[in-house]
Parts: structure tokens; C-alpha cells; sequence
């Protein structure tokens, strides 16, 4: 008699625990290479030894003074840890809202998230910065957590308005609406604000540069909790990819699952633009490149969208630091210039499978 | 091994009344099938017993009636087949049908080894182990109705709702996959609800008809009481011949309206 541990999910399983290894490998390794690369600081071969020297049990004298050190530790490792968090943050909450919407071409920034955050974060600069930001709870993120559940959710109602069937156009269409009018209001009140028309504007384009340990703790409380819902909720994505109506007649609660992976999803999205700015395509790269291979279920899809996502960023940062040496290039424009080449391709390989 | 009875049960899409005080009964084991023209109401009511719609009235399992709020009790008790099933291209037979084991698992854990060799069984029955790892999005027309009956057949409900199961078929197929419904209620005394269009099947396969008109049973029994000339005249608007087979078949066969 064949058994069902013959079949097809355990080998998966296998398979999807050694493509964990592996990107648990890059990972490492990519941190390791983000701190080692920068303007200034210790040689790049001396970073690694010293990292040695400071794990317990183990001396090596790696010839990095404190100052070389304070480089490494206070300036490039918490911009790495800031887009390991960033990244896996962007890249879950694309293939999660992918599979919510059940639409493979929305991210948060599509969906009008970003901007939505963007324009939350604007109006507390605008409140004076200076002074909330000793607060015990910093408003930054909650604000942009507001601004972007706004957001996602006008883009959702105007979506199902127009269109019963909820087609893929429509809601990216309404994505684009919401982020168009989300901008044009944060330039007016920008208009009215010159005097921080510069920080929120470096804010935008994606600051990982200017990160600080301060904002890795910032996120990070945000990132675990979102990061763990959305992980929680990857069977139950699974049964949503056969529709609402089937989903129901499967026992699931559609609505209460929507609301919760949206809620979490774009909780982990604000918190992560709060500290990072707009970072694009991110969250529609990684999940896209995963599905290649591990396959479309979520129960894959999501934890390695979270590594995959992660490794990324630390590359894409890479590049954004040494391009145009010793100006920072925004991590935002080094995503867009493969983003946008990959979205083209994603959809062009869907229409040739239509 | 289970009834199921409808009391009073009304939809309303928008102020639209689709079904208006429908009430039936059916006996456990039992074939029922809703035959009536489009928009008659037929498919809203397995949508209502399925759980998809709102409405006044009430759908009972046993006597007991369905609690409105709870989707996986439903889920446990009625198995729905829709007319055009969403397939996910690229997900895995075992893993669709894994779905139907949806209503036995909490919310946030995954498959038991009991769910598992439940899907074993439904895949072995169905003769669709050797398809297990391939992708829904490969497979035939007849290859997916029958993936979709292994789905619901995993829920192990004793109610199977199928909604125009033979639409996407070719004749053949279309004999299969009523056959093999029917194999499965003998087997496993499920009650069945079925909508059709084609009559002559209908009449074929179901123990009993209900025809429906603008919402409202209008004529119940076996094939013979059923389908007349007269009453398909009147409903469907249709000139239609009945013939009766020897073996007590009704056939119907479509008249050309200037063939006289």
C-alpha cells in the first residue's frame, strides 16, 4: 500500500529544509561581506578575524584599532541588521498581501502603503520632530503605521467598487490612484512645512545609511511580531488560493484572516518605512524569485520570502554604498534598477503562460 | 449518513428575491437534483447550504440546524462542488486536495498523520495517487472534476452539494463523474444535491427531481412525474418530446420550434 510519507510533501520538505541551509549560508555570508565593504575603517580582510576575536573563548589578533572597530560596530553593522530587517519585512509583507489579494502583482508600495506611510511619517516631522522623539513611544512608526492601513485599506474599497472580481488592473489601478493623491496631500503640506522639507525628503529616499542601533530596536519589536503573524497564517493562505467563496466552503473565515495578515503586513511595512524610507520593489522581486523555487505554496513561500528578502537587501546595499564612492547612492534607486527590469519580465512570463 | 432539510429557506441578492420559501427534506442517501431554467434559483440554494450566501430560513443536518456562525461545523457536515472551481495552476494534487481536510485542523497548526491518511485513501479511491505530485494547472478537464470530488470527499462530510458538476464535460466524462458519485453515496450513504441542466441525466442518476421556477418549487417526484411535456412547456418555455424507455429512461429530446 502506498503511505502518504512516500508521497509528495515530505521530500518537498527535505528539499525546502536543505534551500534553508543554503540561504541561511548566503545570509551569513552576505552579512559578513556588508561588514566587511565601506568608505573608511579597518582592511576589509581584518573585519571577519576581529569579529572572531570578539566571540568568547576564541583571541586572534586581527590588527583593527577601537576606532576601526567603532566603525564596524557603530556605523556599518547596525545598517546591515537595519536591511536584514528591512529586507525580510518588505519581502513577507509582498508575497502575504500576493496572497491575500490573491493578485501576483501587488507589493505595499503598489498598493499605496508606502506612500500612505510616508505621509503619516510627514506630518509627525511636521509636528516638530525634535520634540517626540524622546517620547517613551516613539509616534514615527505609529503614524506611519496608520497612514499606510489608510492607504491599503482606500485602495482595497476602491478596488472592490469598481470591480466585483477584484481582477488584478483594478486593484493596482486603485494603488496607483491612493499613492498619487497620498503624494500630491504630503507635498502640499511639505509646502506649508519648508523647514523640514529636507529631512523628510532624505527620509524618503531610503535612508539605511544613516541607520543606528537605535533604529534596529525601533523595528525590530514591530518586524518579530508582523513577521510571526504573517508566518502563522501561511496554510490558511493556501486554502485562500482556491477563492473566497471555496475557502468558505472549506470552513475558513475569510474576512477575520484578510483583516488579520493585512493588519500585520502592513504594521511590519510602517515600521519598516518608518526608519528605511521608500525602498521599491522589494517586495515583489524576492516573493516572485521564491515561488521559481520552492514552488507557490505559501508554507514556503513565507519563511524563505523572510531570507530571501534579507539577503537581498544586504546585497542591494552593497553596490548603494561604493557606486558613486564616496556619495551614498539610495538603496531605492539600486532596487528599481533591477526591480524594474524584473517586473517587466515577471510580466511578461505571465502572459505567456495566459 | 446523514438528512438534510431546507425550512423555509429565502435569498435575496439586492432586494432580488432568488429563492422564496424553499422547503424540502431529504431522506439519508438520498440523490435529489435541481433542475429548473437559468436563474430559477437552483445553484442559490447549494450556495445557501454551503454557507456562500445570506439567507432567512434554515438548513438542517440531522434535525439540527446549521449555526450560522460557525464555518467549520458547516464545513465538517456539507462538502461543496462549485460549477467553475478556481484551480491554482501551480499547486500540487495532494496539496489541493489536502484542503479539504481544512475544517479539521486549528487555526494556526498544520496536517495530522490522520489527515494525511485520509488523503491517502480519497487518492487511492479515486484513482488518483499517481497524479498526486503533479500541478492542478496539467491536468484535463475530466482529471480536474474528479480532483475536485477528491477535495470534497477529504472534508468527510456526509452532504454533497455539486453545482452543474457535468457543464465542463464531454459525455463520456460526464457519465463518469456522475457514476462515480453515485458509487461513492452507495458506498459511503451520502446524501446528495445536485443542479443540472440536462435533463435526461438528471432524470438518469437522481432518486428524485425538484423542479424550481422563479425561486419556488413547483413540481417534485421522480423522473416520470417530472418531466412532462406540458410541465417543461410551461417552465422552460421549451416544445419538447418525452420519451419512455422500456427500462422506465426518460428521455428528453428538444423539438424544432417549425418541425411540425
Amino acid at each position: 500500500m502506498l503511505r502518504a510519507t512516500d508521497n509528495f510533501a515530505p521530500r518537498a520538505g527535505t528539499r525546502v529544509a536543505y534551500l534553508s541551509l543554503v540561504s541561511f549560508a548566503l545570509l551569513t555570508i552576505a552579512v559578513l561581506v556588508g561588514t566587511m565593504i565601506g568608505p573608511a575603517g579597518p582592511q576589509w580582510w581584518r573585519v571577519p578575524i576581529e569579529l572572531a576575536n570578539r566571540l568568547p573563548l576564541i583571541t586572534v589578533d586581527s590588527g583593527v584599532s577601537p576606532e576601526e572597530w567603532n566603525i564596524v560596530w557603530q556605523i556599518r553593522m547596525p545598517r546591515v541588521v537595519l536591511a536584514v530587517l528591512v529586507g525580510a519585512m518588505l519581502s513577507v509583507a509582498g508575497a502575504s498581501y500576493q496572497g491575500v489579494f490573491r493578485n501576483p502583482l501587488v507589493d505595499p508600495y503598489l498598493l499605496g502603503v508606502a506612500a500612505g506611510a510616508g505621509l503619516g511619517a510627514t506630518l509627525v516631522f511636521t509636528l516638530r520632530r525634535s520634540a517626540t522623539e524622546n517620547w517613551l513611544i516613539d509616534p514615527l512608526p505609529l503614524a506611519a503605521f496608520v497612514g499606510g492601513l489608510v492607504a491599503v485599506f482606500a485602495t482595497y474599497m476602491i478596488g472592490n467598487t469598481f470591480s466585483k472580481a477584484r481582477s488584478s488592473a483594478t486593484l493596482v489601478l486603485a494603488g496607483i490612484a491612493v499613492t498619487s493623491l497620498t503624494t500630491a496631500v504630503q507635498t502640499f503640506v511639505l509646502q506649508r512645512n519648508n523647514d523640514v522639507v529636507r529631512q523628510v525628503y532624505s527620509w524618503i529616499l531610503g535612508r539605511l545609511s544613516s541607520a543606528t542601533w537605535g533604529d534596529v530596536r525601533l523595528i525590530l519589536p514591530y518586524v518579530v511580531f508582523s513577521c510571526g503573524v504573517l508566518l502563522m497564517h501561511r496554510r490558511l493562505l493556501d486554502v485562500l488560493r482556491v477563492g473566497d467563496d471555496e475557502a468558505t466552503a472549506l470552513g475558513m473565515n475569510i474576512r477575520r484572516v484578510r483583516l488579520t495578515v493585512v493588519l500585520a503586513a502592513t504594521l511590519g511595512t510602517a515600521a519598516a518605512v518608518a526608519v528605511s524610507g521608500l525602498i521599491g520593489f522589494v517586495g515583489i522581486i524576492v516573493p516572485h524569485t521564491v515561488r521559481l523555487i520552492v514552488g507557490s505554496s505559501y508554507r514556503r513561500v513565507l519563511p524563505m520570502s523572510i531570507l530571501c528578502g534579507a539577503i537581498f537587501l544586504v546585497l542591494a546595499d552593497i553596490p548603494s554604498r561604493i557606486l558613486a564612492d564616496p556619495a551614498e547612492t539610495p538603496i531605492g534607486v539600486v532596487t528599481a534598477f533591477f526591480g524594474a527590469p524584473f517586473f517587466l519580465l515577471l510580466l511578461r512570463v505571465r502572459k505567456n503562460q495566459a | 449518513m446523514s438528512t438534510l432539510g431546507f425550512c423555509d429557506l429565502s435569498i435575496a441578492y439586492d432586494g432580488v428575491i432568488a429563492v422564496n420559501g424553499f422547503n424540502d427534506i431529504l431522506h439519508s442517501g438520498e440523490w435529489l437534483c435541481l433542475i429548473g431554467p437559468n436563474g430559477a434559483g437552483k445553484s442559490s440554494v447549494l450556495r445557501a447550504a454551503a454557507g456562500l450566501v445570506k439567507y432567512s430560513g434554515s438548513v438542517a443536518i440531522d434535525q439540527k440546524e446549521i449555526p450560522a456562525t460557525s464555518a467549520k461545523w458547516r464545513a465538517k457536515h456539507i462538502a461543496f462542488v462549485p460549477q467553475t472551481p478556481l484551480m491554482p495552476e501551480n499547486m500540487s494534487v495532494y496539496e489541493y486536495v489536502l484542503l479539504g481536510r481544512n475544517p479539521y485542523i486549528k487555526h494556526f497548526a498544520s496536517e495530522s498523520i490522520h489527515d494525511k491518511q485520509v488523503i491517502e485513501k480519497v487518492l487511492m479511491r479515486l484513482d488518483l495517487t499517481q497524479f498526486a505530485k503533479r500541478m492542478v494547472g496539467t491536468l484535463s478537464g475530466g482529471e480536474r472534476q474528479r480532483i475536485v470530488i477528491a477535495r470534497a470527499l477529504a472534508q468527510e462530510a456526509p452532504v454533497l452539494l455539486l453545482d452543474e458538476p457535468t457543464a465542463a464535460l464531454d459525455i463520456g466524462h460526464q457519465q463518469q463523474a456522475l457514476e462515480l458519485v453515485d458509487d461513492l453515496r452507495r458506498e459511503q450513504g451520502l446524501t446528495v444535491v445536485s443542479a443540472m441542466h440536462d435533463l435526461t441525466l438528471a432524470g438518469l442518476y437522481a432518486d428524485r427531481l425538484v423542479l424550481m421556477h422563479q425561486g419556488s418549487c413547483v413540481a417534485s417526484g421522480d423522473a416520470q412525474t417530472v418531466l412532462r411535456s406540458e410541465t417543461l412547456a410551461e417552465f422552460y418555455g421549451v416544445s419538447a418530446r418525452v420519451h419512455h424507455e422500456a427500462d422506465g429512461t426518460v428521455v428528453v429530446i428538444p423539438q424544432r420550434a417549425n418541425s411540425n
